[in-house]
């Protein structure tokens, strides 16, 4: 195994990094507290020297995801980044890009809403990042960093998973993940790809029509409501197929679990913690960390739940995600959730208070 | 006298015009006596005669020319309603050796796509924008635009446009032409055979800038809508002759030479 470059780094940076040595052709952004680390990160380091690939200051969050629209459509390597109001801005484009299939990658350093609301971290766009967020049926595939690392590990990861399927891939991440800095060891560089390669690998994509071929169209419009019927059933069994293959999650301490936590991102890194304080206290307590949102590890839940005396999500939100954990052990036993809201991190300790008083004794 | 008959006037010796390859067999879905066909066909012709066919991704906007790449025979990408400079941008920042332009109406380039439209002049991106303005939205029914003249009816200013309740109409291609970003900005029409051949003279113009690497070239066609404005193709012709041209002079507005 060949040495990785360590070094410590902010989550945003270590994504922003991370982006060149994925290959990236395109980013195309907006500033927003808490992420703008990312295009400050990439137009300090000049990556049109590094590797030629462009970044582009655009002036909305609008033209941003547009732009990321049409890089996708020349069979580019493409992102962008923002945070909770401008991805609300972005869901209209996002739409777009899931309807016509474009292979793209997605930051969400997730602040505390509804509106402006707060700078501070917060989980409450899991709603917005798992069921569709713009209109129309259709799905992201939606991974939830819960370190620094992850945030590197997830931006080669993730342009894999969107050309595989030709579907957007979100990052979920938070303000915290995104600003507290961590050793990360660094993929290497991986070369962006040829046109040779993008006429080889993406036959569909915008390049020019040359004589060979018919010309490309790349278009979420059908007009005629059957062939958009046809359309709509053939993503619907492309997300089927992203729920067959690509679930990702992290059990610790489940083996001999009484109780398990489900938590994802900052959530997670909290209660592991909290954890580790139950276990001291000899509370059989395991964590089940989904990785993909989309799709949600539903078949380790249900697992879990012909064992186990109950669930709590803990979510840095009033609860979202913990209709999905009902869903997936269909209400077999208690399912319970803690979280604080707007911008406030809860502490291990409240998490074990909370486990002890809405779970164990409740 | 010998009749001449269709075989002798169809011999490749009398052949003095023929419809472009770059236009594909598929019908149009315009209207008889609508300026889409025309500045549709003049674009493709150009691209033809500049032999760019095989390196030009046109990019296509909501409106009336949603459609515009069931008819050109280019790889085309269709965007949300009013952001084709920024697809555009995108293309030409990620593929600089290619041909790129936007084809806009005026909902799309001057109302919902305002912000892309100036940016993208102002970046001077090297890219062409061919701008259609027929004072009217024609895919939704005739509602009003941002363009649509003072006192002029349409679906939504039913009893014309009053401009101190609804606004004034919005002169952006004179607005770009303030932007140090753009090359070339220019309004024609297609309403005469001389003036498709102006204004096919000017995206000619449009698309060498381009392939000199020159900055952003601004071709507005000033268009009738006869549907719209409940006229006959000639009648909506003679209208904009008389109403049009006066609130939107023809002609060349902004010319950068190197």
């Amino acid at each position: 195994m060949s040495m990785k470059e360590l070094r410590l780094m902010k989550g945003n940076e270590a994504f922003a990094e991370a982006a060149i040595r994925a290959g990236a052709d395109g980013y195309f952004g907006y500033p927003i507290t808490p992420q703008s680390e990312v295009m400050e990160y990439l137009m300090a380091q000049k990556p049109h020297e590094r590797t030629g690939m462009v970044v582009l200051q655009a002036e909305s969050e609008i033209a941003a995801i547009n732009m990321v629209y049409a890089g996708a459509s020349c069979g580019k390597r493409v992102l962008t980044s923002s945070s909770s109001p401008g991805i609300s801005l972005k869901q209209e484009g996002i739409s777009y890009i899931a309807g016509a299939e474009l292979p793209c990658v997605i930051l969400n350093a997730v602040r505390g809403g509804p509106g402006l609301g707060t700078i501070q971290p917060s989980q409450s766009d899991y709603f917005q990042s798992t069921k569709g967020g713009g209109h129309g049926d259709y799905r992201l595939i939606v991974l939830a960093p819960s370190s620094v690392q992850e945030m590197s590990d997830f931006a080669s990861l993730s342009f894999d998973l969107a050309f595989k399927y030709r579907n957007p891939v979100l990052i979920l991440s938070d303000g915290a993940i995104g600003q507290m800095m961590e050793k990360v060891y660094l993929d290497d560089q991986r070369p962006r790809f040829t046109e040779e390669e993008i006429i080889k690998n993406t036959p569909w994509a915008t390049t020019g029509k040359t004589a060979n071929r018919e010309r490309n169209i790349i278009t979420s419009l059908n007009l005629d409501s059957h062939v958009q019927e046809e359309h709509n059933i053939h993503l619907q069994a492309k997300y089927r197929e992203i729920e067959k293959n690509e679930v990702r999650y992290e059990a610790l301490h489940c083996e001999d679990a009484e109780y398990v936590i489900v938590a994802y991102g900052s959530g997670a890194r909290l209660s592991q913690k909290a954890v580790d304080i139950a276990r001291a206290k000899g509370i059989k307590v395991g964590l089940l960390r989904p990785i993909t949102l989309f799709p949600f590890p539903k078949a380790p839940l249900a697992e879990l739940a012909g064992r186990v005396k109950g669930f709590m999500t803990v979510e840095m939100s009033a609860g979202q995600m913990i209709e999905d954990v009902k869903l997936a052990i269909e209400c077999k036993v208690k399912v319970e959730h803690f979280g604080r809201m707007g911008g406030i991190i809860p502490s291990p300790q409240e998490i074990v208070d909370a486990l002890e008083s809405k779970l164990i004794g409740g | 006298m010998d009749t001449v008959t269709k075989d002798d006037i169809r011999k490749p010796e009398n052949l003095i015009y023929k419809r472009t390859n770059l236009l594909t067999d598929k019908t149009m879905s315009y209207c008889p006596g609508c300026g889409h066909g025309t500045t549709h066909r003049i674009i493709m012709e150009v691209l033809e005669e500049m032999g760019i066919q095989e390196k030009t991704i046109g990019i296509a906007p909501v409106g009336c020319s949603v459609l515009a790449y069931e008819f050109m025979n280019i790889d085309m990408q269709q965007a949300a309603h009013g952001r084709a400079p920024a697809l555009a941008t995108a293309v030409k920042r990620l593929m600089p050796e290619k041909f790129v332009f936007t084809y806009q109406g005026d909902g799309d380039l001057a109302a919902i796509g305002t912000a892309e439209t100036i940016h993208a002049c102002n970046r001077g991106e090297n890219i062409v924008i061919i701008f259609i303005n027929n004072g009217i939205y024609g895919m939704t029914g005739g509602q009003m635009a941002p363009t649509t003249l003072p006192n002029m009816k349409s679906s939504t200013s039913p009893y014309g446009r009053d401009v101190k309740l609804m606004g004034n109409p919005l002169k952006i291609t004179e607005l770009v032409a303030q932007l140090p970003g753009t090359l070339y900005v220019t309004r024609q029409a297609v309403h005469t055979p001389a003036a498709v051949r102006r204004t096919k003279k000017a995206i000619r113009k449009a698309f060498e800038n381009q392939k000199l690497n020159k900055g952003l070239s601004f071709v507005e066609v000033v268009s009738n809508c006869n549907s719209g404005w409940k006229m006959t193709p000639n009648q909506a012709n003679e209208w904009m002759v008389e109403n049009m041209f006066p609130f939107y002079p023809l002609g060349d507005i902004k010319v950068n030479e190197d």
